[in-house]
C-alpha cells in the first residue's frame, strides 16, 4: 500500500496540486461530454417532433 | 443499381443509429469498470517513482490522452476523405462526431502535460517540437469544427472539412516522431515495440487498462454524439419521423 493516511493520499507527496489538477480537469471534462451529447440527441429529437408536428398542418 | 443505391444511402443512417444505440449502454459499462481498475491500479498498486516521486502518476491519463488524441484524429481524417469519395453521409456524420472528442483529448494531454511539466521541468510551457506540434493538433480540431459549422449547406461542409482534416493529418507523424526528429525537452516515446518496457510492470498496466477505458469512453461518446447528428440531418426522412411518432409514446 502507497498511503498511510488520506492525507498522505491527497497531498501526493507534495505535489496534490499538480495530481489532481489533471485529474480533476479529465473527468470534469469526461463527464460534461457525454452529458452534451445527450442534451444534443435530446434538442434534435425534440426540434423533429415539432417538425412532425407541423407536417400535420400542411 | 442506381435504385439500390439509394435504396442503402437511405437505410445506413438508421441502421447506425439503432446499432449504436445498442451498443452505447454497454460501452458505458465497460468505461466505467475500466476507469474504476485502471485509477486502483495506478494511485495503489503502481509503487512512488524514484526520481519524480507522485508526480509521474499523471503519465496514467496523459500518455492515454495523448494517444487517443492522435488516433482520433486519423480517425476523423479517414471518414471525412472516406465520406468525400464516397458520398457516404454516414461516414462523414461519424467525422463531425469525432472531432469534439479528439478535440477534449488534445486538450487533457495539453493540461495534464502543462501540469506535469511544471515539477518535472520547472515551466508549465516550452516551445518544444512535441508540444508545440500537439497545440497544433488542438487547432486543427478547432478549425474543422469552425469550418463545419460555418457552411450551411452540409455536404459542401463535409468536403470542406475532409480536405482540412486530411491535409491536417501530415502534422499527425510530426507529433509521433517530433521526439526523435529534434532535441527536445519531452521525453521519449513511453512505449517502444523494439525495446524492453522503461518502467514498472505494475504502472504500464495501470497506463494501459486506462488506455482501454479511454478507448470506450471514445466510442461510447462519439456514438452518443453521431447519433444526435444522425437525428439532425436526417429529420425529415420517414423513418426520423416514425422514430419521433413512437417515441412520444415511450418517452424517445
Amino acid at each position: 500500500m502507497n498511503w498511510n493516511s488520506p492525507s498522505e493520499f491527497f497531498a501526493m507527496g507534495g505535489h496534490g496540486l499538480y495530481v489532481w489538477g489533471s485529474y480533476g480537469v479529465t473527468a470534469l471534462l469526461m463527464l460534461v461530454e457525454p452529458w452534451l451529447a445527450a442534451r444534443r440527441r435530446r434538442n434534435a429529437l425534440r426540434d423533429a417532433a415539432s417538425a412532425e408536428v407541423w407536417k400535420e398542418f400542411d | 443499381m442506381t435504385a439500390g443505391m439509394r435504396l442503402f444511402n437511405f437505410a445506413a443512417p438508421s441502421r447506425f443509429y439503432t446499432l449504436t444505440g445498442t451498443l452505447a449502454p454497454w460501452l458505458w459499462v465497460l468505461t466505467a469498470a475500466l476507469s474504476v481498475v485502471g485509477l486502483y491500479m495506478g494511485f495503489f498498486v503502481a509503487p512512488v517513482d524514484a526520481t519524480q516521486g507522485n508526480a509521474y502518476r499523471i503519465i496514467f491519463i496523459h500518455v492515454p490522452a495523448a494517444w487517443m488524441s492522435m488516433v482520433l484524429y486519423l480517425a476523423m481524417a479517414f471518414w471525412a476523405a472516406i465520406g468525400w469519395a464516397f458520398r457516404a453521409r454516414m461516414a462523414s456524420m461519424l467525422a463531425r462526431a469525432l472531432a469534439p472528442t479528439g478535440a477534449m483529448f488534445t486538450f487533457v494531454a495539453l493540461w495534464t502535460g502543462a501540469l506535469w511539466g511544471k515539477p518535472a521541468w520547472g515551466a508549465w510551457w516550452v516551445w518544444d517540437a512535441r508540444l508545440t506540434s500537439e497545440l497544433i493538433l488542438l487547432f486543427l480540431y478547432l478549425g474543422y469544427i469552425a469550418l463545419v459549422e460555418a457552411i450551411d449547406d452540409p455536404r459542401r461542409a463535409d468536403q470542406a472539412g475532409a480536405l482540412l482534416s486530411v491535409v491536417g493529418a501530415v502534422n499527425i507523424p510530426v507529433i509521433y516522431f517530433s521526439v526523435r526528429w529534434w532535441n527536445t525537452l519531452h521525453q521519449g516515446a513511453t512505449i517502444s515495440m523494439t525495446a524492453a518496457p522503461k518502467m514498472a510492470a505494475t504502472m504500464l498496466t495501470a497506463m494501459l487498462i486506462l488506455t482501454l477505458a479511454f478507448w470506450a469512453y471514445s466510442f461510447a461518446v462519439v456514438f452518443m454524439r453521431v447519433r444526435a447528428i444522425v437525428i439532425e440531418r436526417e429529420r425529415h426522412t420517414a423513418w426520423v419521423a416514425d422514430l419521433v411518432r413512437a417515441g412520444k409514446g415511450a418517452g424517445a
